[in-house]
């Protein structure tokens, strides 16, 4: 692309031709005041905020709409520019009900970043839109008295479940009540929100709840998703990306926790199971491609959109349901601990982890329920900075063993392709009864939203030869791009053997119940820092974890036992309820 | 080639009231249809005429249907588009619509309905409409030039616009437009006269110069600027419209209520400035008092940063007449 040179507040600015001013500005570290605009969506130049000025021609410019152009002069700020955002922040304030103490900003949204350099007056608009109902579907609930208008949700919503109603100072985001349209409880709605308007169940009045029940004599157990160690961080000020498993473990111990357990050590059973059934499959032929069944909003989108597809979601369950099962049936009684007595609180970087666990076929055979409270990364942010305890400067303690120590290939689950990657390496174990020396397979990592390979696993020659297997693969993050994969399967069922999926962009890291905000970027330093722990590790292949070898040698003996513990069938249920909320 | 030379020697401009260069408008339409050669190239008439005191279009319609259909197909040929649109505010598609096809035969061409009023005129918005989709106006560029009707290139002229292609063709063309004058005038009508025109010589020939005292609003009766008799020794520019206001008998509050009404009602919602803007101008003035800097903040806001010409037209008129006749607001005092 052509190169040119612009000037933004006086300083000269290379940059290539057709780039918006605004995403130039930010590129050079300078700020724009915007709202609508995200790096992952569609220009729109709804708010209006990021006005701009350009010498030598009339008026005021979107940055966020306006391409910058060779020796353009462009001024970000000055009396005119504030005047405008100003009033236009004041209107915006007027169709939005503050409630900062419980937002998914944490009081760093925009709104407020913008209100007190501009010297907007919060009330000078009484909000119009007070009288607003909630409403919820599943997890997710949207506030419309929240809601300013801006219609980044209908955007980027993988199944087009918000629609715009009517027109004018009635214009609305309404949930779908097509009856061929659901949610899949993804949350990317949420992450995407510059208002905080949408935010998932419990959010943020539920969490005192399990405290009382620990008065009450309750056994309180945590464990925290792989992703969630990469990211939690940035709710304290931490760099993106900062590392914090142990920081994340002690600070849950700190509230009240008497046991903190890490879901990729569940990730680790999730993988046994999944690449045994995988090869078995491949090798059998039946239901191919297999698909990955660790993210529920994929499970939910082929119940609901592509049900003829349901028989190749593999029968693992999760790896927050894997580690309850051992939690309860096998830790517990080994601790002699009432199962009845655990509370199992589950922090995820997802909302739609909420929905799976009020999926009555997880539940064990006695009614009892794996996990009692799935909390989101902003929940436990919240909490822990309710409670002043400062993740930042906590002292390390890991996570309680038997379940606290993971293998890196566990670790991979939050990022995009991490479940292949870690499918591959105990597949290879499988076919061959080796492990890998090599385990790194990059063709499946990076935030690409497909990833194709095939993956020949060989034999190594000094074992008897040249056998080999070739493994037809793809992964896809952002559940839009997962049609692009199922049309390629209505046209060639067997082009693959091995679909990763997960709904949110980049993965878990990317995740709706994440800390705000996220673009490709932050996703890339929480991704990448998911990598630099698998490379650390000693221990960097799923079965190879001695706590998952010891679960299987002391508990999981028989195969029935294995099913019931590990597997899962699904009964979809149709389309989730609207439920309105004045 | 030749027959858009023809259009800038005559220097025609566009009659929706923006006055954008008629031959620039093709030109870009052709440089549309070069770059991208396998792409058909549409033709649209904009008949939507929604600003109040507008009706000269229908007057066309009504005298010259088939001056109109020849300037779209000249269009069509020169640009070698592939269909046409004829796209008409509803009551007159209802009645011309016999009419039309009567000229239209077996032209590629179609009539289509505008459907929501008003912005249904704005060009983008137009697109939209016939396109089906949503009707709001598009970020620009891409100009519909380039990148139109289902993204091909895309000629979008008014009625007027062809009436007077069709008289360039016939080296008829006489440097004239269409007034509609209206309001308290005494002689309403449509009437046609040179381009530029002195807005007080208009009137006088058309024997409108009130006996009363008055004040006119031009352009268009929402969007129109507002001037004394004193200020009308200047030719109108945008849309051809005169209403005259016999001052006495004009609430004037009542007047800027209205358009502020009427800009409300049709406004698409998707924007800040005009959205939100809107709907607070209609709440100050429905108030005694009123804070005259907080509604000029907002005005002068929606003028500055509203995403299409509806938003952005709603300062004109309500600060012409602030500035040009006198108002009763009473001021109240911003309490911060």
């Amino acid at each position: 692309m052509k190169k040119i040179t612009i000037k933004i507040d006086d300083k000269k600015i290379t940059c290539a031709e057709g780039k918006m001013i605004l995403h130039v500005a930010q590129e050079n570290g300078i700020e724009i005041p915007h709202l609508c605009d995200h790096p992952d969506l569609q220009v729109k130049a709804n708010c209006r905020m990021c006005v701009i000025k350009i010498k030598g021609r009339n008026g005021l410019f979107t940055a966020c709409s306006t391409p910058v152009e060779d020796e353009m002069d462009i001024i970000t700020d000055d009396r005119e520019i504030r005047r405008s955002r100003k009033t236009n922040l004041e209107l915006i304030f007027g169709e939005h009900h503050l409630d900062c103490e419980n937002c998914t900003w944490g009081k760093r949204c925009g709104l407020l970043q913008y209100q007190k350099p501009l010297r907007a007056k919060i009330t000078r608009f009484s909000n119009r839109k007070e009288k607003r109902p909630s409403k919820q579907f599943g997890p997710i609930i949207f506030e419309g008295k929240k809601c300013i208008d801006c219609r980044n949700c209908v955007e980027v919503c993988p199944v087009g479940y918000y629609e715009i109603e009517k027109r004018g100072i009635d214009i609305s985001i309404e949930p779908s009540t097509n009856k061929n349209k659901d949610c899949v409880y993804c949350g990317q709605c949420i992450v995407h929100c510059p208002a905080g308007a949408i935010k998932s169940d419990g959010e943020f009045e539920e969490m005192e709840k399990v405290f009382e029940l620990k008065k009450q004599g309750k056994v309180l157990v945590a464990q925290f998703a792989p992703s969630i160690r990469t990211s939690i961080g940035e709710e304290f000020g931490m760099p993106y990306g900062s590392i914090a498993t142990d920081k994340l473990s002690a600070a849950l111990k700190k509230l009240g926790f008497d046991y903190v357990f890490d879901t990729s050590v569940g990730a680790d059973f999730t993988t046994t199971e999944e690449a045994g059934e995988a090869i078995e499959r491949i090798l059998s032929g039946k239901d191919l491609p297999i698909f990955t069944s660790c993210c529920p909003s994929w499970v939910k989108y082929v119940e609901f959109y592509h049900p003829h597809l349901r028989k190749n979601i593999s029968h693992a369950r999760s790896p927050q349901m894997m580690l309850s099962s051992i939690v309860k049936n096998y830790f517990a009684p080994k601790q002699k601990i009432d199962p009845k007595n655990i509370v199992m609180v589950s922090i995820m970087p997802c909302t739609a982890k909420k929905y799976e666990a009020s999926r009555p076929e997880l539940n064990f055979e006695n009614g009892l329920k794996p996990i009692d409270y799935v909390w989101t990364t902003r929940e436990l942010a919240w909490i822990l900075k309710d409670k002043k305890i400062d993740l930042k400067t906590i002292k390390d303690d890991p996570a309680d063993n038997p379940l606290g120590d993971p293998s890196g290939a566990g670790v991979l689950y939050g990022a995009s392709g991490g479940v292949m990657e870690s499918a591959l390496r105990t597949a290879y174990f499988r076919l061959f009864g080796r492990d890998l020396q090599k385990v790194d397979f990059e063709q499946v990592r990076g935030q690409d939203g497909v990833k194709r390979a095939v993956v020949r696993l060989c034999k190594p020659v000094k074992f008897g030869g040249d056998k080999c297997v070739e493994l037809r693969v793809a992964v896809v993050n952002g559940l839009k791009n997962a049609k692009i994969i199922l049309d390629e399967l209505k046209q060639d069922p067997k082009k693959y053997q091995f679909i990763e999926v997960m709904a949110c962009p980049g993965g878990c890291i990317g995740g709706g119940g994440q800390p705000l905000p996220i673009n490709e970027e932050i996703r890339k330093k929480r991704s990448a820092s998911l990598y630099q722990i698998d490379k650390t590790k000693k221990i960097r292949l799923a079965h190879q974890n001695p706590q998952v070898q010891q679960v299987y040698k002391e508990f999981l003996t028989d195969k029935k036992l294995t099913k019931k513990m590990f597997e899962v069938d699904f009964k979809p249920e149709g389309k989730s309820k609207i439920k309105i909320k004045k | 080639m030749k027959f858009i030379n023809k259009i800038q020697v005559a220097n025609l401009k566009g009659r929706g009231g923006a006055e954008f260069p008629t031959a620039f408008k093709w030109l870009s339409v052709a440089k549309g249809h070069l770059k991208e050669f396998n792409q058909p190239v549409f033709v649209v008439c904009n008949g939507a005429e929604g600003e109040p005191g507008m009706f000269k279009d229908g007057y066309i319609l009504q005298n010259y249907p088939e001056k109109v259909i020849e300037g779209i197909k000249i269009a069509m040929d020169t640009l070698g588009a592939e269909k046409g649109y004829i796209y008409l505010r509803q009551d007159y598609l209802k009645k011309f619509k016999n009419h039309l096809k009567k000229y239209i035969g077996k032209l590629p061409i179609e009539l289509t309905a505008e459907k929501i009023g008003y912005l249904g005129g704005e060009e983008t918005t137009l697109l939209e409409t016939i396109q089906g989709d949503r009707p709001e106006p598009r970020l620009k560029p891409p100009y519909p030039t380039e990148f139109g009707l289902l993204g091909c290139p895309t000629l979008i002229n008014n009625v007027e616009t062809f009436y007077q292609i069709s008289q360039i063709q016939h080296n008829e063309y006489k440097n004239t437009r269409f007034f509609c004058i209206s309001g308290d005038a005494p002689k309403k009508g449509v009437y046609e006269f040179p381009v530029d025109m002195s807005i007080g010589e208009i009137l006088k020939r058309t024997k409108n110069v009130p006996r009363f005292n008055y004040f006119v609003q031009v352009g268009g009766g929402a969007a129109g600027e507002i001037l004394t008799k004193e200020e009308l020794n200047k030719p109108l520019i945008g849309a051809g419209g005169i209403i005259i206001y016999n001052l006495k008998k004009t609430d004037t509050k009542e007047l800027i209520k209205k358009w502020v009404n009427f800009f409300f009602d049709y406004n698409c919602g998707k924007c800040v400035p005009c959205r939100e803007g809107l709907y607070r101008l209609k709440e100050m003035l429905q108030k005694n008092e009123i804070d005259m800097v907080l509604l000029r903040s907002v005005l002068r806001t929606m003028r500055d940063t509203s995403f299409c010409p509806l938003g952005k037209s709603v300062y004109l008129p309500i600060d012409s007449m602030l500035e040009s006749v006198k108002v009763n607001y009473k001021n109240k005092r911003d309490t911060k």
